[in-house]
C-alpha cells in the first residue's frame, strides 16, 4: 500500500492575540485589586436593601466584633499618624517615634491605652499573634469610655469624618449601643452602617 | 507562535537578495510566558472582592434636648417595636403608659410579618378622618434589649425604608417593657 502523504504543517498557532489579551486582565486585576488589610477580627457584616456606597476616603470606622468588643480604624497612614500624635499628646502616653510609625502601619487595633506603648513596641510577627481585647467601651463620657476619647480626639482632627459603624450581625445590641452612645456624646448624630448587599428576595 | 522579524530591510547586501545565512528560526517559545501570565491572572482574578461594602446612613436623636422642648407624640401615631433575644419581635401600638406593662403582639423579621402589619397600620392612619392631617404618619419607636442581635436592627431599618416610613427613632428600652419581652416566651 503506498504511503498516504499527509501535507506537512506546522500545528503551531499564532498566540499573540490570546497573550495580549491575557495580560491586558492580568493589568486590570491588579490595578483594580486592593488588598484587605490583616484585620484582628472577622467581621461578618448583616444583609441590608441599602444601596450607597462606603465611603472611599476620610472616615473613621469601629468594628464590633460578634463578641462585643470595639476596634477602631481610620482610613490612611499619614491621618493615623496625625492621630496617634494628637492622642499621644491628650493621654501622656510619652510613645516614641518608631512607636507612632507602627501605629500608622498597622490597621484595625483594638487594645486599652495603658497596653498601648507595650502592644506598639512588640516585633510585627508578635504583635499579630497577640489576641487585642478590644478598645474600652461604655455608655458614659468618663476616662473608663476609652473609645470616647478616640472618638473625640478623632473628631477635633477630622472634623468632616464620617463615623463608621462596621458591626458583626451577630454581635449584641447592647455592644452597638455602647458605640451609638458613645457617638452621640460626642455630638455626632449622623453615622453610617456598614452593610451587605442582599439580593432581591 | 508570535514572530519575530529580525530581517530589517536588508536590501543593501547583494543587490535584493536575501542574505544566505544559516536559517535560524525567529519563533520564540511563548509558553511559559503564557503560563505565568494565566497563573497571574488566575491569582488576580480570586483575590479581587468585586461586590463593594455598602452602608445605610442614620441618625440618632440628641438625648440632650429637654423633655419640654419635645414635640408630644399624637397617641394614635405611635407604633412601638421591641427587639427581643433570639430573633423574637414584639410590638404594640399607642404611647407607653409609667411603670405599666403593656400588651405585646408578637410578630416576626419576614415580609409576611412586619411589614404586612406596618403596611396596614399605614393605610389605616392614612385613611382615619377623625385625625388632624399632620398626625396620619405613622411613627415608629424601635427599643431594643440589650439581648437583641445587630442584624435585627438592621432589619428593622430596612423594613422602615421599605414600608416609607420616615419616623422613626431608636430610643432606649424601660425595664417594664423588658420584663414583658423577658416574659412573653
Amino acid at each position: 500500500m503506498p504511503k498516504i502523504k499527509l501535507p506537512r504543517k506546522s500545528p503551531r498557532l499564532d498566540m499573540t492575540p490570546m497573550v495580549d489579551l491575557a495580560f491586558l486582565l492580568v493589568t486590570f486585576f491588579m490595578l483594580t485589586t486592593k488588598f484587605k488589610a490583616d484585620e484582628p477580627v472577622v467581621v461578618d457584616t448583616p444583609p441590608s436593601i441599602s444601596n450607597l456606597d462606603a465611603p472611599d476616603d476620610s472616615f473613621i470606622v469601629v468594628t464590633v466584633s460578634p463578641k462585643g468588643q470595639v476596634f477602631l480604624n481610620t482610613d490612611n497612614k499619614k491621618r493615623r499618624l496625625e492621630l496617634i500624635s494628637a492622642i499621644d499628646e491628650a493621654k501622656g502616653l510619652k510613645l516614641t517615634d518608631k512607636e507612632k510609625n507602627a501605629f500608622a502601619v498597622i490597621s484595625t487595633f483594638g487594645v486599652p491605652f495603658d497596653k498601648l506603648k507595650w502592644f506598639l513596641g512588640l516585633e510585627p510577627e508578635q504583635r499579630s499573634k497577640y489576641v487585642q481585647p478590644g478598645i474600652p467601651t461604655d455608655t458614659t463620657t468618663n476616662p473608663s469610655n476609652e473609645l470616647s476619647t478616640w472618638v473625640h480626639t478623632a473628631r477635633q482632627h477630622f472634623i468632616e469624618d464620617k463615623l463608621v459603624v462596621k458591626g458583626d450581625r451577630e454581635s449584641d445590641y447592647e455592644a452597638f449601643h455602647k458605640v451609638v452612645k458613645t457617638f452621640t456624646n460626642n455630638n455626632a448624630h449622623r453615622f453610617n452602617l456598614v452593610t451587605n448587599m442582599k439580593r432581591d428576595e | 507562535m508570535a514572530e519575530v522579524s529580525q530581517d530589517s530591510g536588508g536590501g543593501h547586501k547583494k543587490g535584493g537578495g536575501k542574505p544566505k545565512g544559516k536559517k535560524h528560526s525567529t519563533h520564540i517559545d511563548m509558553t511559559p510566558m503564557v503560563d505565568l501570565a494565566f497563573l497571574l491572572l488566575t491569582f488576580f482574578m480570586l483575590a479581587t472582592s468585586m461586590n463593594k461594602p455598602k452602608t445605610m446612613e442614620i441618625v440618632m436623636p440628641d438625648d440632650k434636648v429637654k423633655p419640654k422642648d419635645q414635640t408630644e407624640l399624637a397617641k394614635d401615631r405611635a407604633m412601638t417595636l421591641l427587639l427581643g433575644p433570639s430573633d423574637k419581635l414584639f410590638y404594640y401600638y399607642g404611647l407607653p403608659k409609667k411603670g405599666e406593662a403593656p400588651q405585646l403582639e408578637r410578630t416576626d423579621y419576614s415580609p409576611d410579618g412586619l411589614r404586612k402589619i406596618l403596611q396596614e397600620r399605614r393605610t389605616w392612619l392614612r385613611n382615619d378622618a377623625s385625625l388632624k392631617v399632620e398626625d396620619r404618619e405613622l411613627f415608629c419607636i424601635i427599643k431594643p434589649t440589650g439581648k437583641s442581635k445587630y442584624k435585627n436592627l438592621v432589619n428593622i431599618f430596612d423594613e422602615m425604608n421599605i414600608g416609607h416610613i420616615k419616623f422613626y427613632a431608636v430610643v432606649d428600652i424601660t425595664p417594664s417593657e423588658e420584663d414583658a419581652v423577658y416574659q412573653n416566651k
